[in-house]
């Protein structure tokens, strides 16, 4: 017998969707989730969800990049093998923004790319949703939501009368 | 279902206020995906692969003018005392301009809720990229000795020398390669959704697994969304500085020089209008054709053309305005060198270059002020060519009425372009122009998540959303 992963509701519309999330929020539901072609407006409240984290990668990225460049250009230029150049000075800020700059936007870039896929853990090579015949319209018109088994609230009986009790089209359980 | 929502009443906006919507005919959002993914599921049409040969053609001559070069010197193009710039100057910054406004469609427009951006963002953005590559290629071997580039890099070398970041051709080093960099990444998180909806839609193997990867396995999960946006605002956010500074720095390259003609304060601002109207340019020429032969007519609408026309206008504006405040300071700052070259500049022997810029820049975009010319497709794309046009001898303008007759009139003498000038530049169009056509057939032309969120149907508080009147 194989584990079952958590059950699919699906919807038709972008407001069922929203109403079922927030029932679900309100039941105090932890291991759930919510698909959608497209992000829907105002469904992070809908869910509960706190402010995304990617912003303190980004930042943490655009510190270490302008520091990056700062430190890398006094180095070479002024410290490993300074060449007096018109008589400027061997160090100077103004000269060194303009690579900084840019590794700062670079470095914050990569940044929260990659803390969008870390949170987001992706690249991922396994989703048991994808088992689902249906679930293949969640990037066509489709909207869904999912409860999985290993939250603490799951009940196959009541969990599925409560998604019934949301205006559903369809429910059915996805095995892992 | 129906019979039990309650009827809503909407209040129409007062008349002459409507909104025009961004899909016409009111299509719902699987007709989006549809639509889009067509081109990349269908037989590939006859016109694709004419002009997938014409382009093929074209780069394979680049790499031939680039061969030829690299082992001959760079003798082989027009470049001569005392015009050491010359087309591959030229043709760097006009290339790296037009990417600008791939930039500014999707980042600026982004911050600024400009919800029409979705309709030509992956285009102009993968225009950016394409665009790009062509530029850095000049700047690449130019430099002569082509093996030496690594050079720019602060990587140690041989003489355990650096690069010197005093000087701003660093900085454009920078400058291009962080643009380029950040204009992939920002384009392939957005593409990540969509190469999804085309994994869903897989019917064989080779594509299920090929865009199964490059989707990274994407479900379309809210929380993914919601670190997604986050990370999509963010890159929106940092992109801003880094189209407005890309296009500084490349003004730089001149301006921080002692040639009249060059070192003016004016340049950075001006340069990045410039580049941004002659990106806009570039973006009609490429999207009026092709929402025709893609039959996308309904997702880049009349209002998206109006829309960018006005764009064109407005930037097209801000050039004319730098072409003569250049001018009246060049008199009212008293330089006599500086006003020699500006004299020279508009009456000289490149005089005739100096009247078609200012022909195609600040005459063109005028024609905008009228809503016929921004609604008229043909005229429109005429138009946009004169832009690129223009912007192209603006470049040449710059670099080679400044330099054909520096301070030493002894060493005065005229520019003329080589054949190998003309067919490397004739060369980059045929890798441009191959690297979008392989776009058009592989990736999603439009973005369709982003489409699908600005139609009526993806808001729950729309009727067509399936709101059911009063707060929810």
């Amino acid at each position: 017998m194989s584990l079952k992963f958590g059950m699919l509701a699906e919807y038709a519309t972008p407001a069922d969707l929203m109403h079922a999330a927030e029932k679900i929020r309100d039941a105090g539901f932890r291991r759930w989730d919510v698909f959608s072609p497209y992000p829907i407006h105002g469904m992070n409240q809908a869910m509960g969800l706190k402010n995304s984290k990617v912003g303190w990668f980004g930042f943490t990225g655009g510190v270490i990049g302008y520091t990056t460049g700062m430190i890398m250009i006094w180095w070479m230029n002024a410290h490993d093998y300074p060449i007096l150049v018109g008589g400027k000075p061997m160090f100077s800020p103004h000269y060194a923004f303009p690579p900084s700059y840019e590794l700062t936007i670079l470095f914050t870039a990569i940044g929260s790319i990659l803390g969008m896929m870390f949170l987001n853990r992706l690249p991922k090579l396994y989703n048991p949703l994808f088992k689902s015949e249906r679930f293949k319209l969640v990037t066509h018109d489709r909207y869904f939501l999912v409860v999985e088994t290993t939250d603490p609230k799951y009940s196959e009986a009541e969990t599925r009368a409560l998604l019934e009790s949301t205006g559903t089209q369809h429910i059915e359980i996805v095995e892992d | 279902m129906a019979s039990t929502a309650n009827k809503v009443v909407l209040q129409d906006p007062p008349r002459g206020l409507e909104r025009i919507p961004l899909v016409d005919n009111n299509r719902n959002i699987g007709w989006i995906s549809d639509a889009v993914c067509r081109l990349t599921e269908d037989k590939v049409p006859l016109w694709w692969w004419i002009s997938f040969s014409i382009s093929f053609i074209f780069m394979s001559i680049l790499g031939l003018m680039l061969g030829y070069q690299i082992t001959t010197g760079v003798g082989v193009w027009g470049n001569h005392h005392p015009e050491m710039w010359g087309w591959d100057i030229i043709n760097f910054v006009w290339w790296i301009g037009i990417g600008h406004a791939g930039t500014l469609i999707s980042a600026i427009l982004f911050l600024l809720r400009q919800k029409w951006r979705t309709g030509v963002n992956r285009a102009a953005e993968a225009m950016t990229i394409f665009a790009v590559m062509c530029a850095g290629i000049f700047p690449a071997v130019h430099v002569g000795r082509v093996w030496y580039d690594w050079w720019l890099f602060p990587i140690p070398n041989t003489y355990n020398l650096w690069p010197q970041f005093k000087s701003p051709l660093m900085w454009d080093v920078f400058a291009v390669s962080t643009y380029f960099t950040v204009s992939a990444l920002f384009w392939y998180v957005g593409l990540v959704p969509d190469l999804a909806v085309i994994r869903d839609r897989a019917k064989t193997k080779i594509r299920k697994i090929a865009y199964g990867l490059l989707s990274l396995g994407w479900s379309g999960s809210n929380r993914h969304w919601s670190n997604y946006e986050k990370c999509y605002l963010i890159l929106a956010g940092v992109s801003t500085p880094l189209v407005l500074s890309v296009h500084s720095i490349v003004s730089l390259d001149f301006a921080v020089s002692q040639l009249p003609g060059w070192h003016t304060t004016i340049f950075p601002p001006y340069f990045v209008a410039g580049a941004i109207f002659s990106g806009f340019g570039m973006v009609l020429t490429l999207l009026l054709p092709l929402r025709k032969l893609l039959k996308l007519e309904e997702l880049i609408t009349m209002r998206h053309i109006d829309l960018m026309c006005k764009v064109t206008l407005a930037t097209g504006s801000i050039v004319g305005y730098a072409y003569c405040m250049e001018f009246f300071i060049a008199w009212y700052g008293g330089n006599p060198y500086e006003r020699f070259t500006f004299m020279n500049r508009a009456f000289g022997p490149f005089g005739w270059s100096y009247f078609l810029m200012m022909l195609c820049n600040v005459i063109t975009p005028q024609f905008f002020w009228f809503k016929w010319c921004r609604q008229n497709v043909v005229f429109v794309f005429i138009m946009s060519i004169f832009v690129n046009i223009g912007m192209w001898f603006e470049r040449f303008v710059i670099v080679v009425t400044s330099l054909h007759r520096d301070f030493l009139p002894s060493s005065w003498g005229y520019y003329m372009p080589t054949w190998v000038d003309i067919m490397t530049y004739l060369g980059t169009f045929g890798l441009f122009f191959t690297l979008f056509l392989l776009f058009l057939r592989f990736a999603p032309v439009i973005a369709i998540g982003e489409v699908k969120a600005v139609t009526p149907y993806a808001d729950p508080h729309h009727p067509l959303g399936g709101a059911k009147g009063g707060h929810h």
